[in-house]
């Protein structure tokens, strides 16, 4: 496909009850990039990122203006099943995305809707459980799967449609320390373009060259995750820290030569 | 609750037949003893020789089966109490003054009842809750209702978990309260788990749009059972139906 992997313009939205969410949002993301996506409670960041395959928006039947493209393609109601196809979304909480009797049913979810059948169909789930190195729970329900082990199993039902690009919501939130690295692995060994929220901004800078700060349903920064992380001023005035002791510029980040 | 429902995990001959056989045969089976008359003594007796037979060859220790037996106990008190408010011609059994029409009253919701009670036992101690739904979804059941339920399955344990943390919440924050007091709390805590189980419901419907779903489940997707699966997972049903036939003509 050609063109960025996710270009959003003048992207406007109110929910129906009044409330306006977003006020005029613009970026670009090229293919390949990783792209972290931070700021405080309330600043729409979710509520972006449910425009990115058409589950809000003008599209969706709310009240809301801009457009955005995924790969070329526009978000609208004629192609809202391939640009479903192509954006992925991994919700905060896995209880909500995992609904399925089974790991395996779950994952099998997404690439039936796309039409997937049979052997073509356990292959794919297969893929996605060995990424994500699940394989030996396929069976399982979801409830006997740890807390880690459930975000593991929700990204796998996102990558088995094999999305263009990968959006998590908050990933490493409730998990604890080799669970929050096990999924860094996991996502830094993917390759896709991903544009991941988060507050656990150590998190950003492991996994994302590239940070969007959204503030007030704006984005009010864009640039290298360590040069926004070393802007105290900046990260002050938008209700964002930095964990005690941590300091961005002596650690390494993903920044390739 | 327990993820795995009332699954008793082993593996046994009636644990491998295809859950859609289990739903007819058992299904079956309850139709023919319902249909019985309660006089035949005899008929009963088989039916009960024929479960019991079923019970060891799928393994099932009898201490769970009896403990399960316990969800019949409304029906047994009814039962019992029969003979006492029935009316027509009396008997004396061992110095109290019953009614006969009762006492038969009370032997046909027993046997009956109990005999359909062990009999779903043995369906759903044998069949894991997620084959239990592809033999419905195989068995042509609509895949709403095939959906609902998978979604009851899933989200039993999410929210009773749900409904613990909100009692241990109250409980570390000192709540005592009488009987009545609990009630009052566990009344008011349904309500904040009605609006979180609909939320949670609302976020389960994106997810499920942002992977594709347009209305349709995906299929379960099990394979149909042979002739011989068919056979031997009706034998025991067939056995009930040709014993009800023998003893509607006995009691001509």
């Amino acid at each position: 496909m050609s063109g960025p992997a996710i270009q959003v313009e003048q992207l406007v939205f109110a929910y129906p009850d009044g409330r306006q969410a977003l006020f005029g949002v613009d970026f670009t993301v090229e293919p390949g990039e990783r792209v972290a996506l931070l700021g405080p409670n309330g600043a729409g960041k979710t509520t972006l990122v449910l425009h990115l395959n058409g589950i809000l928006g003008s599209v969706a039947g709310g009240t809301g203006s801009g457009r955005i493209r995924i790969g070329g393609t526009g978000v609208h109601r004629e192609h809202l099943t391939a640009i479903r196809r192509k954006v992925g979304l991994v919700f905060q909480d896995p209880d909500d995305q995992l609904f399925m009797p089974t790991v395996r049913d779950d994952i099998a979810f997404g690439p039936a809707n796309l039409g997937l059948r049979g052997s073509e169909l356990d292959d794919r789930v297969q893929e996605a459980l060995v990424q994500v190195g699940m394989q030996d729970h396929a069976d399982l329900a979801p409830h006997h799967l740890s807390f880690g082990q459930r975000r593991r199993v929700a990204v796998a039902t996102v990558l088995a449609m094999r999305p263009e690009v990968l959006v998590l919501d908050e990933p490493s939130s409730n998990l604890d320390p080799a669970a929050r690295r096990e999924l860094a692995d996991i996502l830094a060994g993917l390759d896709v373009t991903l544009l991941m929220i988060t507050h656990d901004l150590p998190y950003a800078l492991q996994l994302c060259e590239r940070s969007l700060l959204m503030d007030g349903g704006r984005i009010v920064a864009d640039g290298k995750t360590r040069d926004l992380l070393g802007d105290a001023g900046l990260l002050a005035a938008h209700r964002l820290e930095l964990p005690y002791g941590f300091n961005p510029l002596s650690v390494p980040g993903p920044e390739r030569s | 609750m327990s993820g795995d429902g009332l699954l008793v995990a082993v593996d046994s001959p009636v644990h491998r037949i295809p859950a859609q056989v289990k739903l007819v045969a058992l299904f079956v089976f309850v139709l023919a003893v319902v249909s019985t008359p309660a006089a035949i003594f005899w008929a009963f007796g088989l039916y009960a020789a024929m479960l019991v037979a079923a019970v060891v060859v799928a393994k099932l220790p009898a201490p769970v089966v009896s403990r399960r037996l316990a969800v019949e106990t409304p029906f047994i008190v009814f039962a019992l109490l029969l003979p006492f408010v029935a009316t027509g011609p009396r008997i004396d059994v061992l110095g109290l003054h019953l009614s006969q029409s009762g006492v038969l009253g009370a032997w046909n919701v027993l046997a009956k009842g109990t005999l359909g009670v062990i009999a779903a036992i043995l369906l759903s101690a044998t069949t894991a809750p997620r084959d239990l739904l592809a033999g419905l979804e195989r068995l042509r059941l609509p895949a709403t209702l095939v959906a609902i339920l998978s979604f009851m399955v899933r989200y039993l344990s999410v929210v009773s978990d749900d409904l613990h943390r909100m009692r241990v919440a109250r409980e570390s924050r000192g709540y005592t309260g009488g009987r009545a007091g609990h009630l009052k709390a566990v009344a008011g805590g349904v309500g904040a788990l009605f609006v979180r189980s609909f939320e949670r419901g609302e976020r389960v419907h994106l997810a499920m749009r942002s992977r594709g779903y347009t209305g349709r489940m995906p299929l379960l997707s099990v394979e149909g059972a042979t002739r011989s699966q068919w056979l031997e997972g009706l034998t025991i049903s067939l056995a009930a139906v040709a014993i009800a036939v023998a003893a509607r003509v006995v009691a001509l």
